[in-house]
């Protein structure tokens, strides 16, 4: 649709990296980032430029917490019907995983998106069928507002929705004062940005002195931000910049934004991996209680109380999102943990940095 | 997950537009977080128009990029 490959202009921009001698470490949170990377090989060429490039937290299904997909899983075993997105289905909880209480009889529906999920709802209405259908609503900014948006609408009274959605600024946050891993420079996730805008990230680094640079997901655009961050490394600058501007905004997506204030407020919540990042989840408003699933279903969902969630044995997800260890240096990765056997998260999801090392360099 | 793909509005229904991906793939969109008309580029995420792409900027990115590298070889 749009020409956005240029070998001559990839090789100047390597050209140029090389010539500036670096030695810095960049992260990105962004699972499509992390496909762009590993699949076109940049990984390698930005190693010889002397740029080293981590995926952070960067991958919805895997930041989701044991207790969350347990959610899930209470709810089917309940006769709940629940959809979601592919992914999630297949992550471990507390003891096993929605796809397996699917295999034990529990309806559990993968869709494409919310409208999906609201469609099966309306049918089983239609037919009378008294099936309530929950949507384990996932994603970071780029996904909420298709939550909120139905949520605006008028939905059917079986229709509700558990919302795992969260916000990526206080992640970024949390890594930078955490301080366990030094960088040089975030790049920040293109699609993300084409809702929250430039500006989101305006306070980090005032805060943090540090580089960011939005990015597109063409190699040329992640090449190009790896560039725009070097620059303001050598140059000693720590500020926003827009690599992505033929999508995103200074101001972000307004409209998306009005209707995740009208829906979400930000509550403090866990991140695999994490303790509980502050001001980070995005937790329905109390007008839409009647859509809250965990309101909803509250007496099923109080069986959970007390209820202890581990992440599974030996698995070093939480040390991958934090960004500590490449997925190779995780003892259970390839062996006990692959794609088809997933043991953690960041196996599972098709935006996992261990899944997507899997796919293209052990395939 | 944040897989995004740039369409072409083809035609608008309420809500719901009618966008070419391209070598004739037409999918339905929902286009309640924008304001877009016929004939706009829009990214498409899960099911939904996350935002119009300024057809103009995409057109010329390459062109940008390359003088911005070369003014500062310069």
């Amino acid at each position: 649709m749009f020409h956005m490959r240029d070998k001559e202009l990839s090789k100047l921009i390597t050209r140029n990296l090389k010539n500036m001698n670096l030695n810095i470490q960049v992260m990105h949170v962004c699972g499509t980032h992390q496909d762009t990377i590993v699949k076109f090989g940049l990984d390698s060429i930005f190693n010889e430029c002397g740029v080293k490039i981590i995926q952070g937290p960067g991958c919805p299904v895997c930041v989701t917490t044991p207790e969350e997909i347990e959610t899930g899983i209470k709810l089917a075993e309940n006769g709940v019907t629940i959809a979601t997105f592919g992914d999630m289905v297949r992550v471990p909880g507390a003891k096993k995983s929605l796809q397996a209480v699917k295999a034990g009889g529990g309806d559990i529906r993968i869709v494409y998106g919310i409208n999906e999920a609201v469609e099966l709802a309306e049918k089983f209405d239609r037919e009378g069928n008294g099936k309530e259908v929950v949507f384990m609503a996932v994603g970071f900014e780029t996904t909420a507002p298709a939550t909120a948006a139905v949520l605006l609408r008028e939905l059917p009274e079986n229709f509700s929705v558990v919302s795992c959605h969260r916000y990526i600024p206080p992640a970024l946050v949390r890594i930078l004062g955490m301080g366990e891993i030094a960088l040089d420079g975030i790049i920040d996730p293109g699609h993300v940005s084409v809702i929250i805008g430039a500006k989101a990230y305006e306070e980090i680094s005032r805060q943090y002195g540090i580089p960011q640079v939005i990015a597109g997901f063409e190699p040329i655009d992640v090449m190009m931000a790896v560039w725009m961050i070097a620059k303001q490394v050598e140059e000693g600058r720590g500020e926003v910049e827009n690599e992505y501007t033929r999508c995103v905004a200074y101001e972000g997506n307004e409209k998306a934004l009005k209707m995740l204030d009208e829906v979400f407020e930000p509550g403090d919540a866990k991140w695999r991996g994490f303790s509980v990042i502050e001001r980070s989840k995005m937790v329905l408003r109390k007008k839409f209680d009647d859509f809250n699933a965990e309101k909803k279903f509250e007496d099923i969902l109080a069986e959970m109380e007390g209820m202890e969630f581990k992440e599974p044995p030996g698995c070093r997800c939480g040390e991958v999102l934090r960004g500590l260890i490449p997925p190779a240096e995780c003892p259970l990765f390839g062996k006990a943990c692959n794609p088809a056997h997933p043991v953690g998260p960041c196996m599972v999801s098709v935006e996992g940095a261990c899944n997507i090392e899997y796919r293209y360099k052990n395939d | 997950m944040c897989l995004a793909i740039p369409g072409k509005v083809l035609s608008i229904d309420g809500n719901t537009a009618k966008i070419d991906y391209g070598e004739g793939t037409v999918r339905n969109a929902d286009i309640s977080l924008v304001d877009a008309s016929v004939g706009d580029y829009v990214i498409v995420h899960a099911g939904f128009a996350i935002q119009i792409l300024d057809a103009k900027e995409a057109k010329e990115t390459l062109k940008i990029f390359r003088e911005i590298i070369e003014e500062d070889n310069a």
